[in-house]
């Protein structure tokens, strides 16, 4: 009796396995970090007149993927530069120091590229190193271009007018989908929901204060619990308040079940999701339901000719293809080149008169800078989802 | 806010409180015979999901008709998740019995675990859509705002297997088996009473309510992932706590009290606070029964 049991369990076990080994399988290939040396010169000066440009941001660490591109990407910016004669006869010289995402470490670094003479510095990557450092530049007076810090109040808080980004802040996306809602579908009375975490409660906020300032009414602000078996209660509510849209901040999961909730409790009012929504497991879980909705992410620039040669470049160079703002920091490298050229000295104020006056091809757009410090021209779109796929809208 | 909202949302928390009740089901029984909390449980509903949208994945090819497609589907799953239940107490538990509480309870997390990354490992970590199965009915059409068919067919087929339990517990001989085993365990078994046979057999009628839960549930939100079971399983074992673990009629009612206490929760104050609704009405009854709203008070033995 006990060993037939044991022999169907082996079996049970077994059939289980076959069936569910039919499933899809993502070998997913972990990226190995490189480990990039610290201030590694990369080209040695052969001319005596130089200008040095640091590069900074996590080049070691866990979050080493997020800055070794930005790293590729200046040097293939300054390679070419320098193969072309350089900035009037002026090589350019890079200094790559490592912060770790760090705002402990970010502060040594930011004191060492100032030590160096730095004219400019990309970097750094993350917002709280980046915030860390900024102070440090700005005594010495040196522009600073991140590729990727995002947190709003770098540039909003008007404390670093040394600061610029070729990355969209974090509240730009809210300030999109309010500004479809309000425009273009002319919603008045909209509900704002998110997953109650970091990224979507922080985008709804962003969105409820932007409604907040225009005519239109914010009906419903409320978090749905990732997870939960029945969202009917928050549908409900979203009827009986009758909202004429709605604004959702967070992952595609929810997103799914929401409008899946919605569109069987027949409520057919638009919904505008955010990056987080702007996937194809989106499409493919929300099936049908998925039709019509809009959702906002960057503006869509794997087209451009400029991000098509640099990724060329990248490829040829290092064997692989770019990683996580790579494009961002292109586009710094090549606006700040721009600036000196232009502004034809090193002077800080002349290189910032340069960067705010002048626009830029790269392979983000045509780019240039606000008085901020935000890049005008770089930024976020609506998409919609048409026949099971998220298309750019105009 | 008038009785048409108030309606809605009591449909809302009737639909909760049956998801909650057919997972509570499985805690309770297991409790209640054996006196362990089976945390894997959460873990077999997830697999009965997945196996019904497996077997559904493979019928598709021959076309049948889509009430077939749920049935075979449901049968498939409830055998298969049975299965597992069946094999997590004689691999997992039925070694323990004799050990102290804790080393069970330690054995039924780790069982948790493992079931949760094998379903990543062998499936996948993304979320899955799930089959319509149940197709709309177009006699709920015009009232679909407070009654969606999903909602309809998780009421009737709770309903249906709390009345068929209840019968099978009453007049049935395993039923007896099953309580005299739960009153005590020793005196069953020199009654003549096959105490492992009982064990199983209660293993594989919540599992495989468990895993007809997983179905309907899955079919309701129209999604699957390797974790849904953890969430839902933590709600579920929180219904059968309320209600009185060990108790059927006592998780059914917990798992109502708690759906809705989750509905009516979010749907007139904030569903911002909808998990805190669930642990405050938690809280509030067992600091006035702690036992359970049936719970029979147990006197721990010096």
């Amino acid at each position: 009796m006990k060993k037939t049991v044991l022999i169907m369990l082996v079996l049970l076990i077994g059939i289980t396995l076959v069936f569910t080994s039919c499933g899809k399988k993502e070998a997913d290939v972990a990226e190995e970090a490189k480990v990039v040396e610290e201030a590694k010169v990369v080209e040695e000066a052969k001319v005596v007149e130089t200008i040095k440009i640091g590069v900074a941001g996590a080049h070691t660490g866990d979050l080493a993927s997020y800055g070794l591109p930005s790293v590729n990407a200046v040097e293939l910016v300054v390679a070419n530069v320098n193969a072309a004669g350089g900035i009037d006869g002026k090589m350019i010289k890079l200094v790559i120091e490592d912060d770790q995402c760090k705002p402990e470490i970010a502060t040594n670094t930011a004191a060492k590229l100032v030590g160096e003479d730095v004219v400019a510095v990309i970097g750094h990557i993350c917002s709280g190193a980046t915030k860390a450092a900024l102070d440090i530049y700005n005594e010495s007076k040196i522009v600073v271009i991140s590729p990727s810090a995002t947190s709003p109040p770098l540039t909003k808080s008007g404390d670093y007018p040394n600061f610029l980004r070729t990355i969209a802040s974090d509240d730009a996306q809210a300030v999109l989908q309010v500004d479809f809602a309000l425009n273009v579908l002319e919603s008045k009375k909209i509900a704002v929901l998110h997953d109650k975490g970091d990224y979507g409660k922080g985008l709804a906020e962003f969105a409820k204060a932007g409604i907040e300032e225009s005519s239109a009414e914010v009906v419903l602000f409320e978090g749905v619990t990732p997870g939960a078996v029945d969202y009917s209660a928050v549908i409900n509510k979203i009827a009986q308040v009758g909202a004429d849209a709605v604004i959702y901040g967070g992952y595609h999961p929810e997103a799914a079940q929401l409008i899946g909730g919605m569109r069987a409790q027949g409520l057919d009012i638009p919904f505008i999701g955010c990056d987080g929504v702007k996937d194809a497991t989106f499409i493919a879980v929300a099936g049908d339901d998925a039709e019509g909705v809009y959702a906002t992410a960057p503006v869509d620039t794997t087209s451009n000719l400029i991000a098509v040669k640099a990724g060329k470049e990248h490829l040829a160079e290092y064997g692989e293809e770019y990683g996580a703002f790579f494009l961002n920091a292109y586009a710094a490298a090549l606006a700040i080149v721009n600036a000196i050229d232009v502004a034809n000295s090193t002077d800080y104020d002349a290189i910032m008169a340069a960067l705010k006056s002048e626009y830029v091809e790269t392979p983000i757009g045509n780019i240039s800078f606000d008085e901020r410090g935000d890049a005008i021209g770089v930024g976020f779109a609506v998409y919609q989802v048409k026949n099971g796929k998220f298309s750019q809208l105009d | 806010m008038g009785f048409d909202y108030f309606f809605k949302l009591f449909i809302g928390g009737l639909t909760k409180g049956s998801i909650y009740a057919l997972i509570a089901i499985g805690y309770t029984m297991v409790y209640g015979i054996i006196g362990l909390i089976n945390f894997a449980h959460g873990e077999v509903y997830m697999i009965g999901a997945f196996t019904a949208l497996i077997v559904a994945g493979i019928l598709s090819v021959l076309n049948l008709p889509m009430f077939a497609v749920l049935m075979i589907a449901v049968v498939i799953a409830m055998i298969f998740s049975a299965g597992y239940g069946f094999t997590l107490e004689k691999i997992a538990y039925k070694p323990l019995r004799n050990a102290p509480r804790l080393s069970a309870l330690i054995s039924a997390i780790g069982m948790s675990i493992f079931l949760q990354n094998y379903v990543l490992l062998a499936q996948t970590s993304n979320f899955l859509p799930y089959p319509d199965m149940i197709p709309d009915f177009a006699f709920l059409e015009p009232i679909k705002q407070t009654l969606r068919t999903t909602q309809l067919i998780i009421l009737v087929v709770t309903a249906i297997v709390m009345i068929l339990l209840t019968l099978l517990i009453k007049f049935t001989k395993i039923g007896k088996a099953m309580r005299a085993t739960s009153q005590d365990r020793v005196m069953a078994m020199l009654t003549g009473v096959n105490v492992n046979r009982v064990i199983s057999v209660t293993f594989v009628i919540g599992s495989s309510i468990a895993a007809l839960g997983g179905v309907l549930i899955c079919s309701h939100t129209g999604r699957t992932h390797f974790y849904i079971g953890f969430l839902v399983g933590i709600k579920a074992f929180v219904a059968a706590v309320l209600g009185g673990i060990g108790s059927i009629p006592g998780a059914v009612l917990g798992s109502f009290v708690l759906g809705f206490t989750e509905s009516f929760g979010a749907g007139y104050i904030s569903s911002d606070y909808e998990d805190v609704f669930a642990f405050v009405i938690l809280i509030l009854i067992l600091t006035f029964r702690p036992d359970g709203i049936l719970g029979k008070s147990t006197k721990q033995k010096a």
